[in-house]
């Protein structure tokens, strides 16, 4: 299993590349000068001819590409001007708060939809199905951000049982009940439509694996219904729906974007969204490739969970 | 095309969806003809006026702006920008997918890669990075909702391309000397064309939803002009005093997104072939039971006794009777063979015992099973899930499928075991090594712990017969468990079972369509033909002297030793369809000895000589054989 994890991890540099590349090509596509635009009002001669220099912003694509990598890769992403600090180091600082948010919304909307795409295919055409066909058909088809500000309402304005916004509350204690009375709502706003598609993949790789003869030997054995469903079935079921679950990942995690802003939740897409608007495009440039390594990071897990779960893939 | 239109007709959401879209569509594009308040007129004395105050029907904004005209401008907007971007998207997408899918090689390898690349980027993440390189603003936000949607057409009309580039009609144009690019537009194009639109009508809606999104994030649509996007944001700071604002918006997004969906989903369904023959059902724990009429008492005081078993499978409006009416008993160690070909109704008449038949299609009609005295046709779940495997027990086709796949035999093994038996993990284990011994698999304490596709054919049907002998049952039903088996194997499994069943005093139900096979084993043998049981009798008696035709070819048959494998394709035609049955003999279509008499009514099953039975007109009686 270690060898298959170093080879995984091994095979994550080309797509690292890739993306470096891709997020690269897509800055490059800013129209007028790089140097002005990246400095913005800080556009003095002399900090565009240092910048300049130290980016070989005068220089072609091919050596720009190759002088960011460098940096990239010695843990320079360069420096936000609006800011007034190093990218790397406010990418880092916001970073805790996204992957709690996003972390839970995962655990949240994997455990969540699997258990809706279960329950839906052992009860095929039943009421439960129906019911969770529904709401699953809402769930994909509301936008995360009007939930929110809808759960807002609701749960926070209304009801009054969770706070109306932010990670922490501006007096008090930093508890771990406080973090996650904030953290509820905007967690579960973020993971609704990711739990619609994961039920709905869920549901019909159930349905599949149901059919298949090994569920019938389960069957034939006198194994209660109970353990067919939620231990054969879904066992085999899950060797389609993990692949999935690293797609959602990535949508949670960028997703995030929206619910921070709904929920002021003070993480890298927010920073991402007031990075674009101030056009501090090192920031955006640096948070993006960051969050994506990130993905390409998770992704290898998802595989090595893969593997564990179906020992016929070669480790 | 007609079928998919009433496919799609007949599925009432997709048909609501369509009438959601339709109107929303149609209100869009008549905004600028309705006498509508015009939707960026400032005026702030009148700002945040509830819905339904006079002069405006939905309020007003945080502006004094009439919400009502604002929201079908921004409807349009939104719906305009959501279809540009699918248009965009699908068209690019589509010609990098043709090109990758028609020229296939190394441009394919390397546009793939490249798709592959951003398919594998979060794709909001994506958009945003555009977005930041061009500066926010409308076409911007379209522009980055429409690249990071290309590559997601490109794979889909890749894959359609591919198939296509390789039919016949495109080589002929190829030969006749039509050059690429006359191809792809005249050949391919109009093939892939229904696949882009479908394509395009699932993904519609995401993109709504996105440049929305991008909008509500202040980086689409710049003030005044609004789409839907930028109206819940522009009225998200107002949300606890005035929420209105932004309920109007929001809920016009949820309606137009959950409309295309349900179209989508519809035509998604429409078109996936397996649900239209109904296929992708899953099958219940037990076979459905709907039996009409008396139910037959047990013939024999046998172990497990069959009394006119009737079980049909309904698919759509149609009904196929796979078994029609048998009677079948088994005695206590005694070993009956079932014979036929595929589809003679053997194998749902050994499934149906348990209630294994797959439910939905398979529903028994009628007739009993009385097993020990109770009849199990009917029986509630947990008596029917109690005798599984404890009683009776199944031994299946081919183990590679049987068998869990992800799960080590030993576990599987200790499962049947503990399933009917409190023992501890350890104790089980002990007896589950037990188990593979006596069914004679060499190093079975190593063995224990392999996967299925770990081990050979003939050690993973040992294990199933492992499996079924884990709690000691009174009756084994084995169904065709040496077919996938190579002969030799075929023979020391077939040893294992007999020495099994004199040592155990097991019952076994022996299913196959090799009366080499029934020689070897059984006392008594039946022959089944479309669903019903055609002779019956002693095995060697049968042998030496079938009575009815078909038992005689079937005989025939057999594999001479080094001969190779006759298959039962040896018996010119084929067996009847079971959804239409034939009145009088079902074999009269390939019997030699067809007479008027044999076609005109139901034949009964007959006795012909000691412990025979025979369903035929006109029995066979001189040849001997010698087998
Ligand atoms: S009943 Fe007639 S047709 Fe049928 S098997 Fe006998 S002889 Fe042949």
């Amino acid at each position: 299993m270690t060898g298959y994890i170093l080879k995984r991890l091994v095979s994550a540099i080309p797509v690292l590349l890739g993306i470096s590349v891709i997020v690269f090509l897509i800055m490059a596509m800013i129209p007028g000068d790089p140097a002005t635009a990246i400095l913005g009002s800080y556009a003095t001669p002399e900090n565009v001819e240092k910048l300049n220099r130290d980016l070989g912003l005068d220089q072609g694509l091919v050596p720009r590409y190759f002088i960011w990598l460098g940096h990239m890769v010695q843990g320079d992403f360069g420096r936000s001007f609006a800011l007034n600090r190093p990218v790397l180091d406010e990418v880092l600082d916001r970073f805790g708060a996204t992957l709690i948010l996003a972390g839970t919304s995962f655990v949240l909307c994997s455990l969540l939809g699997v258990a809706a795409g279960v329950v839906s295919a052992a009860r095929q055409y039943g009421w439960a199905d129906k019911a969770i066909t529904f709401v699953v058909l809402l769930g994909i088809s509301i936008p995360s951000f009007f939930l929110g500000m809808m759960m807002i309402l609701i749960f926070a304005v209304q009801l009054r049982w969770f706070p109306v916004s932010g990670m922490w509350p501006i007096y008090g204690d930093r508890t771990v009940w406080v973090l996650l009375n904030h953290l509820f709502m905007p967690a579960l706003a973020l993971a609704v439509v990711a739990t619609g598609v994961i039920a709905r993949l869920a549901r019909s790789a159930m349905l599949e694996v149901l059919r298949q003869d090994f569920i019938r030997t389960a069957r034939a054995k006198g194994v209660r219904e109970r353990r067919v469903i939620w231990r054969h079935a879904l066992r085999a079921a899950m060797v389609s729906i993990i692949p999935v679950l690293g797609i959602q990942a990535g949508f949670v995690l960028s997703g995030a974007v929206y619910i921070e802003m709904v929920f002021q939740w003070p993480g890298v897409g927010r920073m991402l969204v007031d990075a674009i608007l101030k056009r501090d495009i090192l920031l955006v440039q640096g948070g993006v490739v960051f969050i994506a390594a990130c993905y390409v990071m998770f992704n290898i897990m998802v595989d090595v969970a893969q593997a564990m779960l179906d020992p016929r893939i070669k480790t | 095309m007609r079928g998919f239109v009433t496919l799609l007709a007949r599925n009432r959401l997709a048909l609501v969806g369509l009438i959601v879209i339709g109107c929303v569509a149609l209100l869009a594009l008549i905004t600028p003809l309705l006498p509508l308040a015009n939707p960026n007129v400032i005026d702030t004395p009148n700002r945040f006026q509830p819905p339904f105050s006079a002069g405006a029907v939905l309020g007003t904004d945080h502006l004094g702006r009439d919400l009502l005209s604002r929201l079908l401008w921004g409807t349009r907007l939104s719906l305009a920008m959501g279809l540009a971007a699918a248009m965009i998207a699908a068209t690019i997408g589509s010609a990098i997918g043709i090109i990758a899918g028609y020229y296939g090689g190394r441009t394919d390898n390397v546009i793939m890669r490249g798709v592959d690349m951003l398919m594998g980027f979060p794709y909001i993440l994506l958009a945003l990075a555009i977005v930041a390189a061009l500066g926010p603003g409308l076409m911007n936000a379209l522009i980055a909702v429409a690249a990071v949607n290309v590559p997601f057409f490109a794979r889909n009309i890749r894959g359609i391309t591919v198939g296509i580039a390789h039919k016949e009609f495109v080589d002929a144009a190829r030969l006749s000397g039509m050059r690429n690019r006359e191809i792809i537009l005249s050949e391919v194009l109009p093939n892939v064309l229904p696949v882009i639109v479908i394509a395009m009508s699932t993904t519609v809606g995401w993109m709504i939803l996105e440049t929305a999104g991008l909008s509500f994030l202040g980086l689409g649509s710049q003030p005044p002009q609004a789409d839907l996007g930028s109206m819940l944001g522009e009225a998200r700071s107002a949300l606890i005093t005035h929420p209105h604002t932004s309920i109007v918006p929001g809920a016009m997004i949820l309606v137009i997104v959950m409309g295309i969906n349900l179209l989508g989903d519809g035509v998604r369904d429409a078109l996936d072939p397996r649900l239209k023959s109904g296929a992708l059902s899953r099958p219940m724990p037990a076979t459905t039971v709907d039996r009409h009429g008396p139910v037959p008492v047990a013939q024999t005081d046998s172990l497990l006794d069959i009394a006119g078993l009737r079980t049909e499978f309904r698919v759509r409006d149609r009904v196929y009777k796979a078994v029609g009416g048998v009677d079948l008993h088994v005695e206590r160690g005694e070993c009956l063979g079932i014979i036929g070909e595929s589809g003679s109704g053997k194998s749902v008449t050994a499934l149906s015992v348990m209630g294994l038949v797959a439910s939905p299609p398979g529903v028994i009609t009628g007739g009993a099973v009385h097993f020990d005295g109770t009849d199990l046709i009917g029986a509630p779940y947990e008596v029917l899930r109690a005798l599984r495997g404890r009683r009776v027990a199944y031994i299946f086709q081919d183990p590679l499928a049987t068998l869990h796949p992800l799960y080590r035999v030993g576990d599987q093994l200790i499962e049947a075991i503990q399933t009917h038996d409190p023992l501890s993990k350890e104790a089980a284990r002990t007896r589950a090594i037990d188990l593979l011994k006596s069914v004679r698999i060499p190093n079975a304490e190593s063995r224990i712990d392999s996967y299925p596709y770990e081990m050979s054919g003939g050690m993973r049907q040992r294990v199933g017969i492992a499996m079924a002998l884990a709690n000691d049952p009174d009756v084994i039903i084995a169904d065709e468990p040496t077919t996938a088996l190579d002969v030799t194997v075929q023979a020391q499994i077939l040893s294992v079972l007999s020495d099994l069943r004199r040592a155990r005093g097991l019952a076994i139900i022996f299913i196959t369509h090799d009366f080499g096979v029934v020689g070897q084993l059984c006392d008594r043998v039946a022959v089944m033909y479309a669903g019903q049981i055609v002779e019956e009798g002693p095995t060697e008696a049968v042998l030496r002297n079938p009575h009815h035709p078909y038992t005689s070819r079937l005989i025939d048959c057999v594999p001479t030793l080094g001969g190779g494998q006759r298959k039962l394709a040896a018996i010119p035609g084929l067996p009847p369809v079971v959804d239409r049955l034939p009145v009088g003999c079902a074999f009269a279509e390939r019997c030699d000895k067809a007479e008027p008499a044999c076609r005109a009514d139901a034949i009964a099953l007959m006795p012909t000589g000691a412990g025979r039975k025979t369903r035929c007109l006109f029995p066979e009686t001189k040849q001997e054989r010698i087998v």
